[in-house]
């Protein structure tokens, strides 16, 4: 009977493997709810950072994110959108076509940092001129790359969610194909779209190492002016606020660490919701 | 009419140029990459780049020797890959082979959440969560090390592993397991003789693909395992990789346009290289497997 045993053996670690993660998520979280909830409170949030800790808040790194979340969207969106369109309603089945697939689907492995190196070269050097070097826009265009093959790849599945009756319906009733596209497609795969954009910018808000290479500030006693300059002006984020102050020794600033987590997690939490939301929508809208 | 006509050429070429957006990305990667290297490499040939066993652009005694970091890199990966590897398979094992489909649908997101975490935020946990607990079952090690950044790296990437798996088990016929059942095994026997040897181009994908996420892994490393350039593979202290110099490099004001700042392309570019070659063999395995199933 010792193979009874081995069988149950093996069937209990594969149930243990599959809730490892789920046991470490909720380490995770009471790790940093225990360091951080003592610290958190309006104070905190809009204040500026300062060298003392219990002074300190996290108001620019929380402006700085909302901002780049905001114009990441505004040039990835239209773009990601456009090239979902041309994938899955214009293009030939041709090899450029497919080259353009392989690249999509090869930039999504290329590690984030690297895409920093590219933006620092291109919009911080390259196009000081138009960016202003180290600015919240240089960080909104590096971001806007790293996000947009997830955004191409989730706007092509929802278009092609779209029943082909929907279509023909309208090429029946005389519509050029961009009528159709516009009339007929686009409304139906819409909320499966913004579901995948929601998702792919919550990987941007997310994200440290890019803007960390294209020279974003750790520590920033000022908010942007509230015109177009503030396209200009240098820029810090919730991920690397945090980063700053874990790196730190005393354990005073890990607690601003820790609640600032609370903060971005929140924040990663309704833009999931937000998603989810969408995405029943969208069913329900398909059936 | 015509203008009607017009109007849908020209919509579709903005289209098209949206899409081909992604070459111009990749080409400006690879020109960016090579173009700040070759002006590295004219200063530092790259025999001693390849050769040199120290690492210390940064100081007055400077020596390139890249492998200093890629030992790093390659250590923190190995760790990483030690714990999703077999957390990842089993957890698919788990979901193909055992779960109920109901089950199924619950268990498969909420390993997904794991990937949705910020990677500062499993930087945080490596250094002041899982270092001490590991102090304290070894006290030697540094406060700083790869073993701490490995692991949370590692639970990490148990969801890419996981997921790419159980895709690769799922897709295994029904008969053949049928098959093995109307022998007498057991699950173990059907999951360990038949379904994972049929799947294995699938895992093994999985498992290179899990590597190539490893080696660029940034916030993780650069917060717990140190910022020490050492050629070592003792997991118990500090070490810097590849992506954590990058981040130091990006922190500190070295003047654009110096050796030191061409510094990070050069590793970005042997970054980028070895994540390529990991990508392209993951991407083959994994139509090896979807031939396999025809």
């Amino acid at each position: 009977m010792k193979g009874k045993w081995l069988d149950e053996t093996f069937r209990a670690f594969a149930f243990f493997s599959t809730l490892i993660g789920i046991l470490v998520l909720c380490l995770l979280l009471a790790d940093v709810l225990k360091d951080g909830l003592p610290r958190l409170s309006w104070k905190f949030i809009t204040s500026f950072p300062s060298r003392r800790a219990e002074e300190a808040g996290i108001l620019p790194a929380l402006v700085g994110s909302a901002m780049l979340l905001v114009l990441t969207a505004l040039f990835a969106f239209p773009v990601g959108v456009a090239a979902g369109i041309y994938l899955e309603e214009y293009a030939p089945d041709n090899p450029f076509t497919r080259f353009i697939e392989l690249n999509i689907a090869n930039l999504a492995g290329v590690p984030s940092i690297i895409y920093g190196l590219l933006g620092l070269e291109i919009f911080v050097r390259a196009m000081r001129g138009i960016t202003g070097g180290r600015s919240i826009l240089s960080g909104a265009l590096t971001m806007a790359l790293l996000v947009l093959p997830v955004i191409i790849v989730s706007a092509r599945e929802a278009i092609r969610a779209v029943p082909k009756s929907i279509r023909e319906a309208g090429y029946a009733l005389g519509a050029t194909k961009w009528q159709v596209v516009r009339d007929q497609v686009l409304p139906v795969a819409m909320p499966g779209i913004l579901t995948g954009t929601i998702l792919a910018l919550s990987r941007a808000i997310g994200e440290t190492a890019p803007l960390i290479t294209i020279g974003a500030l750790t520590y920033i006693a000022f908010l942007p002016p509230l015109s177009l300059k503030a396209l200009h002006s240098p820029f810090t984020v919730l991920p690397i606020q945090i980063f700053n102050w874990v790196s730190r020794p005393q354990e005073a600033f890990h607690a601003n660490a820790a609640a600032a987590i609370i903060v971005l997690l929140l924040l990663l939490l309704s833009m999931n919701a937000a998603a989810i939301y969408l995405r029943n929508r969208f069913q329900q809208r398909l059936e | 009419m015509k203008g009607q006509r017009i109007k849908e050429k020209a919509l579709e070429g903005i289209f098209a140029l949206c899409a081909s957006l992604s070459i111009f990305t990749t080409i400006g990667v690879i020109a960016v990459l090579l173009f700040e290297s070759i002006a590295f490499f004219r200063e530092i040939p790259i025999s001693r780049f390849l050769t040199e066993t120290q690492w210390t652009p940064l100081f007055a005694e400077k020596h390139f020797g890249i492998i200093v970091l890629a030992s790093a890199t390659f250590l923190t990966t190995a760790i990483a890959m030690a714990v999703a590897l077999p957390f990842g398979l089993m957890a698919a094992v788990y979901m193909s082979e055992y779960a109920s489909e109901r089950a199924r649908r619950i268990l498969k997101p909420s390993i997904e959440v794991l990937a949705g975490i910020p990677t500062v935020v499993y930087g945080y946990f490596a250094l002041l969560f899982v270092t001490p607990l590991l102090k304290k079952l070894i006290p030697s090690i540094s406060g700083f090390n790869a073993l701490s950044a490995g692991i949370v790296m590692g639970i990490m990437i148990i969801p890419t592993v996981a997921s790419l798996s159980e895709d690769a088990l799922y897709a295994v016929p029904r008969s053949l397991r049928e098959g093995a059942y109307a022998l007498g095994a057991s699950t173990r026997q059907v999951v360990t003789g038949i379904v994972i040897p049929a799947a294995s181009s699938g895992i093994l994908a999985s498992f290179i693909l899990g590597v190539s996420r490893a080696l660029g892994e940034t916030m993780i490393v650069a917060i717990a395992a140190g910022q020490t350039p050492r050629l070592t593979l003792n997991p118990l202290v500090p070490v810097e990789t590849m992506t954590a110099y990058i981040v130091q490099v990006s922190l500190g004001d070295v003047p654009t346009g110096s050796l030191e700042f061409r510094t990070i392309f050069a590793v970005g570019l042997t970054l980028f290289l070895m994540n390529l070659a990991f990508n392209l063999l993951s991407y083959h395995l994994a139509r090896r497997q979807r031939r396999y199933r025809l």
